[in-house]
């Protein structure tokens, strides 16, 4: 007897023996531009890196995103320390990593690193999950995050507020910058999740009217460096 | 015996007649529309971004047998397990049989229609699985022991004090009439259960063959949840969601986002390429994805109606269409409601039970033009109609047409029937006459002219 796989594929080998006309298309030019020579027909992210900070900075605002610019990473500490002061924040989880680590040198409240093996219930009452990123796209206001260097799955999207790091050269200016960007740094393995994340979690389910804060974090904090 | 045509007939006249809740729902659709206007405006050529989605789609589906096998191929070499479906009822064993040898107690699921069509959650309940949607529109209908309303907006059709009633009976919370509150109840619900579950299971909005990892897109954090903390994660697509190249996203992320909520991208677009691997912290150990076929493949076979497999589920198409704006989602009584849902279920669920949806449509157009990977929705539905024609003559229409070429090719003897139908018009409006009284119910038919064109005519030349 045939498996399910070999069934399906021979339907579709089938299926396909007659083929369809293309879609009606309203240009010549979509259907002959090669992936990567950019899409001067998508959204704009900007083509000088002043020019991309200032579209993230309006996008991120629209997303109801906190953008928060320091000057170098003994400031980004400092910012935190004062975001955690007026969130009232009694315990933050984060990942080890240089940037992090040296982040959290001046927070008052808890600090517990969320490495290998930890315990998921505790990371649910964590306030507030640290995480660097692999890089921000412009053009829509995300911020990449991959299990295997960003902290893993949960520690962006479980705690109440999301606080990212990063730095300026690690903003891009749209989503085609990103998945080469992506391919090129996991050219022979992929991360087993990477996340666009583009502002916090939001639901329009009850009467199509906005609500921040569904299920993962309600805030969204990055603190851009440079 | 109600057959799904006649179901649908009385369902859509009590939804019709339900004055209120269709205020409510163009009100609710109303925010749509201006955000959808405002993002599309960013787009420096909203057509050409429609002509790349369509061509990625097309590129996709008219080289399935390659595309599919490649994604296959990568995404078994990352870790996971692909597992083949040619039906709904193989669909569900083979997920019964992960949960069962998981040594599953708890699922929780993060929103996919595929799962619907396929009515996964009756079946792991009745193996005594606690199930649990968790995307909050989802929740809601689930408590409500309802199908989705829209398959992007669950519960758009309920008010605020329906869902605040319907939490204080399950839940025991205190009434409250904000939007925020409700949503804040449900995700302090939630939170301990996807800690708790076993096994979660989600759909997939794209299956990349380039790089084998599939893509999940949400707004609400529900499926980033649903697959990092249970230890095994099961995600179940229909065959056509592959694309060739993971760049393709770039133009299907933020159209589906735009065209389906208005928005710039949604907020959680998530690749998953395989089990947690060495070095990272934490995710599932095992991690599988069921391919569907379920008449897919007899649809692809049809080559003037394979474009509706490139369908990305945006939902722009019901929420401009006319119809569905009047009757709702539930009339429909199918897993896809709107103009979609009409070209899909005939081919899904066949042509002659379900060939009356194809009827519900003012053939306006709507759909079609608000479609990012233009598919020719409304002239889908026109195929159908004549595909279930050509199928099926019934008696009527064979004596009816019948007769009536006979007549024409006899010009005397078609004068003559003319004349006859003039002086009896103002009869028959009178008469309950099958299909025509029905049609007259909201329209007027003009008076008759007292003279037929062809004596017009002569009368003007002499």
């Amino acid at each position: 007897m045939k498996s399910a796989q070999e069934t399906i594929m021979q339907r579709i080998r089938e299926a396909l023996r007659l083929p369809a006309a293309k879609p009606h298309l309203k240009s010549t030019a979509a259907s002959g531009t090669p992936a990567k020579a950019g899409r001067p027909w998508l959204p704009d992210g900007g083509e000088t890196p002043d020019a991309r900070l200032t579209v993230l900075t309006e996008n991120l605002i629209k997303l109801k995103a906190q953008l928060i610019r320091v000057a170098d990473m003994s400031q980004a500490s400092l910012a935190l320390a004062e975001l955690s002061r007026t969130k009232q924040w009694k315990r933050l989880a984060y990942h080890a990593h240089m940037d992090t680590q040296a982040l959290i040198k001046h927070v008052g409240c808890e600090t517990w690193q969320a490495d290998a093996e930890f315990d998921k219930q505790k990371l649910e009452s964590c306030d507030a999950g640290l995480t660097t990123c692999e890089a921000i796209v412009a053009q829509t206001g995300s911020i990449i995050v991959s299990s295997s260097t960003n902290g893993g799955r949960s520690l962006s999207i479980l705690p109440h507020a999301h606080v990212v790091i990063a730095r300026v050269d690690q903003v891009m200016g749209d989503l085609s910058d990103a998945f080469t960007f992506i391919q090129q740094r996991n050219s022979d393995h992929m991360p087993s999740m990477i996340s666009f994340i583009t502002g916090p979690s939001r639901t329009g389910d009850i009467e199509r009217i906005l609500v921040l804060g569904a299920h993962g974090p309600k805030e969204l904090f990055l603190i851009l460096v440079g | 015996m109600s057959t799904p045509r006649s179901q649908f007939l009385s369902d859509a006249q009590v939804a019709t007649d339900d004055v209120a809740q269709r205020g409510f729902l163009r009100q609710a659709l109303g925010g749509y529309y201006v955000s959808r206007d405002v993002q599309k405006a960013r787009y420096r050529d909203w057509e050409q971004a429609r002509d790349a989605a369509a061509m990625a789609k097309w590129n996709a589906v008219n080289r399935l047998d390659r595309t599919l096998t490649t994604f296959a191929t990568n995404f078994e070499r990352n870790g996971g397990k692909i597992h083949w479906a040619r039906d709904s009822a193989e669909a569900r064993e083979i997920i019964s049989k992960i949960c069962r040898d998981a040594g599953a107690k708890a699922i929780i699921k993060s929103k996919c229609m595929t799962t619907e069509e396929i009515h996964l959650n009756d079946a792991l309940e009745a193996e005594g699985y606690g199930v649990v949607e968790s995307d909050l529109g989802e929740f809601i209908q689930q408590l409500r022991k309802e199908p989705p309303f829209h398959f992007v907006f669950p519960c758009m059709h309920l008010k605020r004090e329906a869902i605040s009633e319907l939490f204080t009976k399950h839940l025991g919370t205190a009434a409250t009439d904000s939007p925020e509150e409700l949503t804040m109840i449900a995700r302090r619900h939630l939170r301990q259960l996807y800690v708790d579950a076993d096994v979660g299971i989600s759909g997939a909005n794209f299956l990349v063959a380039e790089t084998g990892q599939i893509s999940i897109t949400e707004n609400e954090g529900n499926a980033r949840l649903t697959c990092a903390l249970p230890r095994v994660h099961i995600a179940l697509a229909g065959i056509e969601k592959v694309i060739e190249r993971l760049d393709d996203l770039a133009v299907l992320l933020p159209m589906l986002a735009t065209a389906g909520a208005g928005q710039p991208m949604t907020c959680y677009n998530t690749l998953y390429a395989g089990p947690r691997q060495p070095g990272e912290p934490d995710g599932p150990s095992e991690f599988h994805v069921v391919l569907l076929d379920n008449k897919r493949t007899a649809l692809l076979a049809d080559p003037e109606q394979r474009d509706a497999l490139h369908c990305i589920r945006c939902g722009a198409c019901l929420n401009v269409c006319p119809i569905f704006k009047n009757i709702g989602g539930f009339a429909y009584g199918t897993t896809y409601q709107g103009p979609i849902g009409s070209v899909l279920t005939p081919h899904l669920r066949g042509l002659q039970q379900w060939n009356h949806l194809s009827g519900a449509s003012s053939l306006c157009g709507a759909c079609t033009e608000a479609c990012p990977v233009r598919i020719d929705l409304h002239h889908h539905l026109l195929h159908n109609r004549r595909n279930a024609v050509l199928a099926h003559v019934s008696l009527f229409d064979r004596l009816f047409h019948g007769a009536f070429g006979w007549v024409i090719g006899r010009p005397k003897l078609f004068a003559f029937g003319g004349k006859v139908f003039r002086a009896t018009l103002p009869l028959l409006k009178k008469l309950p006459l099958p299909y025509l009284s029905t049609w007259l119910k909201s329209r007027e038919l003009p008076e008759a002219p007292k003279k037929s064109f062809r004596d017009e005519w002569k009368g003007s030349q002499s």
